[in-house]
């Protein structure tokens, strides 16, 4: 009688504080939710960016979710340059067709994937960019090649709106 | 315990009393059932895409919404467009972007992302095209109204004759639920003025209602989501006091004194 | 804390507790003797360290997304309302939360004022119990003024504008409140700092709050000193926790009510129009919970006199040890007094009405009568009642019915309305 008692009040106090302990992870979740990117940020996913200006050669800079995007159209030696390199040379091994869709135009994200600072143009071992951070250099296809980096620059996802729009995200 | 609820009780009485008295002193407003009010409440559908176009082709010509984006068509617990036809909402509008490169600001169709676009470029300009008397922004109207949204709903039908004696000035109008009676925005809303997409019968009843429950989404846009979420949490909670009071009972029963 | 010396069991936590006590603080909060016969009425302290804990959580999570401008807090509000993640919910819960807390805090104060649980040994923690109330309606008011609405604006520039009646140096430190000419964007950003301050403040005298109790304990519905721990008590934990716990469920309740329901039928219409500082609202209101103390202000026709009213309203409840000259604590066994704190709690409860009304005709005269009663209450009533009150027989102890008690006893506690 008196066991049974017992085991009917643990049960109680053990339903207590299983449906309390559920209400708190209920209520902390808002708290920690509230700090994901909120409704308008996620909603400001894409931006077209027009090319036409920039001849071969240059690379120019455009704002994508609050971080650089670098455009750059190659020329015909960085191309072949990009192309050459062997598989087994790389760090990260990708070929360049699988990041430049259109050979003529590499669009990435322009930040060093070591502790992302933003890389500077036509500088470095390989002829591609090199971050003044802590020293990585990356090639004509933004892969890393030297430093600290891991990974080669991101590519976001683009696409051709038509020959002088590019539609990043 | 039970001396302890009554006492409450009363006293919640007095302050329920104290609510009343104040209510008791405003305009009587007409009456329509809303869909969003009550435990369960949830926006008609329909109501809010009619009420979209009766904002889009009769009161944004003046009253802006700034606060809402395109986007907010295609969100749950709203009007729900699909996708697509938020996507062509937004682009049939001219939405002015920049700089560009070369420092000038240029236009373009609207995106999702965009807000609402605005009738004025601001207050100024917005008071000197309608005599002095600046359009309120529609975003949070309802909740910025003491009567709500049976406030704007008999507004919008409340323009009558001016009694005799009563003299209006230039651009004046005579509404019977306005404060003061005195209102610059003349009557909008006649039979037929818009034709519904869905077929719907535009009589002025019909538009108010429907443009009164777009304007209660716009300014409570996650009405439906606290609606259902409150129901949850009060049948939590009540569960929950359930098991701390019989958990309760049985700890004092050791001591033997009522709780 | 007089507790016998606690060791705890561990050699790790006794390593600890040597060097830094908090085993034996906990050891205390957790065997801290409670008289037994604690009402609900005694819940509250606990809702109210609730509140005061939701409102710090919901506030820092607010401050992460509003934006202290004047261009851009009307803004930002509504940002967190539409776009981020909860940003409605969380926002209705501090909204409402401070009413709740008043609420909770009001019936603190009249639960003290019917047991006389501000006299003595426990003047300390009634006198710091009004300075944590001052700071409340301070960390409200600001709170208030936030959001940028119509309400907020002229709320701010008429309370700033009481500091005006000061003589010679009013001007002065109205100029200085705002940091310019009116109520502006330095006005904003400085009331939302000490928006943010004002409640770590109140937490640290929470704290002070609590110690001070402890050390004489808890007064009780019956208002006798008992011995501790004795049969009279019982300990903290998990007594009174559970009880304190039932009673704050059924509060959240009325809360989750307000804040998923009607979220908004506390607040007023106006302060959803963005501040405009050339139309004044037509009635300026303050949120409920000020209502008596601004028909104080405005029943007193003197701008000087009226605010001076309204502070003596408050100030005067930190000398009420003093003034309640009765050396019997409990109202059960005041007769008298118990009929003189019903028509308090009306004439406050009237004070709060006449102060949503208009400030004019009946309501004016009526807000008169009851400001005068109210001062009448504390400055007259209470001093000649303690010597002229005939009280009843107050029992030996708080088990004393429980073990047949004295026919009088018996008698009164049939009379007495707020026990359970």
């Amino acid at each position: 009688m008196s066991e049974k008692k017992t085991n009917r009040r643990d049960f109680l106090f053990t339903a207590t504080y299983a449906v309390g302990a559920v209400g708190v992870g209920a209520t902390i979740w808002p708290m920690i939710d509230q700090m994901n990117p909120d409704a308008s940020v996620k909603a400001l996913a894409s931006t077209e960016v027009d090319i036409s200006s920039v001849t071969p050669g240059k690379t120019i800079t455009v704002l994508w979710r609050g971080k650089p995007v670098f455009i750059r159209r190659r020329t015909r030696e960085e191309i072949v340059q990009a192309k050459s390199v062997k598989m087994e040379e790389l760090k990260d091994p990708e070929k360049d067709e699988d990041r430049a869709k259109n050979p003529e135009w590499l669009v990435m994200l322009g930040v060093c994937t070591h502790l992302g600072c933003v890389p500077l143009n036509d500088k470095g071992d390989y002829n591609g960019w090199f971050c003044p951070c802590h020293g990585s250099h990356y090639d004509t296809s933004g892969r890393i090649r030297k430093g600290p980096a891991p990974t080669n620059m991101e590519i976001p996802k683009y696409e051709f709106v038509n020959t002088n729009t590019i539609k990043i995200g | 315990m039970k001396n302890f609820f009554r006492t409450l009780s009363l006293i919640t009485l007095v302050f329920i009393f104290q609510f009343n008295c104040n209510a008791a002193e405003k305009v009587e407003y007409l009456k329509t059932d809303w869909s969003f009010k009550g435990l369960f409440g949830k926006f008609d559908r329909s109501a809010l895409q009619r009420g979209y176009q009766v904002y889009t082709e009769v009161c944004s010509s003046c009253h802006s919404m700034k606060y809402l984006s395109y986007r907010n068509l295609a969100e749950k617990g709203g009007p729900e467009f699909t996708e697509a036809q938020a996507k062509a909402i937004a682009a049939s509008f001219e939405v002015t972007d920049g700089p560009n490169s070369d420092g000038d600001m240029f236009t373009r169709p609207g995106k999702l992302s965009d807000k609402f676009v605005m009738p004025y470029e601001n207050v100024k300009a917005a008071q000197a095209a309608n005599g002095g008397a600046y359009p309120p922004d529609m975003s949070v109207l309802v909740k910025a109204r003491g009567g709500g949204v049976d406030y704007i709903y008999s507004l919008l039908q409340g323009y009558v004759d001016p009694p005799q004696g009563i003299v209006l000035d230039d651009g004046v109008h005579y509404n019977k639920f306005m404060y003061g009676n005195k209102i610059k925005m003349a009557n909008q809303l006649s039979d037929g003025l818009i034709e519904y997409g869905d077929g719907t019968n535009a009589t002025v009843e019909q538009m108010s209602k429907d443009v009164t429950t777009f304007l209660m989404w716009a300014a409570e846009p996650h009405l439906e989501t606290r609606h259902q979420m409150g129901f949850k949490a009060i049948i939590y909670l009540i569960i929950l006091t359930i098991l701390v009071y019989f958990s309760m009972k049985k700890i004092w029963s050791r001591i033997e004194t009522e709780v | 804390m007089s507790d016998n010396a606690y060791t705890p069991k561990s050699k790790f936590g006794k390593w600890f507790n040597d060097r830094l006590p908090l085993l034996s603080l906990a050891n205390h909060l957790t065997d801290y003797p409670t008289p037994k016969n604690l009402n609900y009425w005694w819940t509250f302290g606990g809702i109210l360290t609730f509140c005061l804990i939701t409102q710090i959580v919901t506030g820092l999570v607010l401050a992460m997304h509003y934006i202290a401008h004047a261009d851009m807090a009307f803004d930002s509000v509504e940002h967190i309302m539409r776009d981020v993640n909860y940003g409605w919910l969380i926002r209705y819960i501090h909204a409402n939360g401070a009413s709740m807390f008043f609420l909770a805090v009001y019936i603190h104060i009249f639960r003290s004022l019917f047991y006389g649980s501000y006299k003595a040994p426990r003047e300390i923690i009634w006198i710091i119990g009004i300075i944590i109330y001052l700071l409340m309606m301070a960390a409200a008011f600001m709170g208030y003024v936030l959001p940028w609405g119509q309400m907020s604006f002229w709320g701010a520039t008429v309370i700033t504008n009481l500091f005006s009646a000061i003589p010679l140096v009013g001007e002065g430190i109205v100029t200085w409140l705002w940091g310019g000419y009116s109520v502006d964007n330095p006005t904003l950003t400085r009331f939302f700092t000490l928006h943010y301050l004002i409640p770590f403040l109140i937490l640290g005298l929470v704290v002070l709050h609590i110690w001070a109790l402890h050390v004489p304990g808890n007064n009780n519905p019956v208002g006798i000193d008992i011995k501790k721990p004795s049969k009279d008590t019982v300990p903290f934990h998990p007594y009174i926790v559970i009880k304190d716990g039932f009673a704050l469920l059924m509060f959240m309740i009325v809360f989750a009510f307000f804040v998923f329901y009607t979220p908004n039928i506390l607040g007023h219409a106006d302060n959803y129009i963005e501040a405009d500082p050339l139309v004044t609202p037509a009635h300026i209101v303050p949120e409920w919970y000020l209502l008596p103390f601004y028909a104080i202000l405005r029943s007193v026709p003197d701008k000087l006199l009226g605010v001076v009213a309204m502070l003596s309203a408050i100030f005067i409840l930190a000398a009420l040890p003093w003034l309640d000259t009765s050396k019997i604590r409990s109202a059960v066994f005041r007769p008298l007094y118990r009929q003189f704190y019903w028509i308090l709690v009306a004439d406050v409860l009237i004070l709060g009405y006449v102060g949503a009304m208009p400030a004019e005709g009946l309501y004016l005269l009526i807000a008169r009568i009851a400001t005068a009663y109210y001062f009448l209450h504390f400055l007259i009533v209470l001093p000649v009642l303690g010597y002229k009150e005939k009280t009843l027989p107050i029992p030996l102890s708080i088990t004393e019915p429980v073990l047949g008690g004295s026919p009088n006893l018996v008698a009164a506690r049939n009379k007495e309305s707020f026990n359970k």
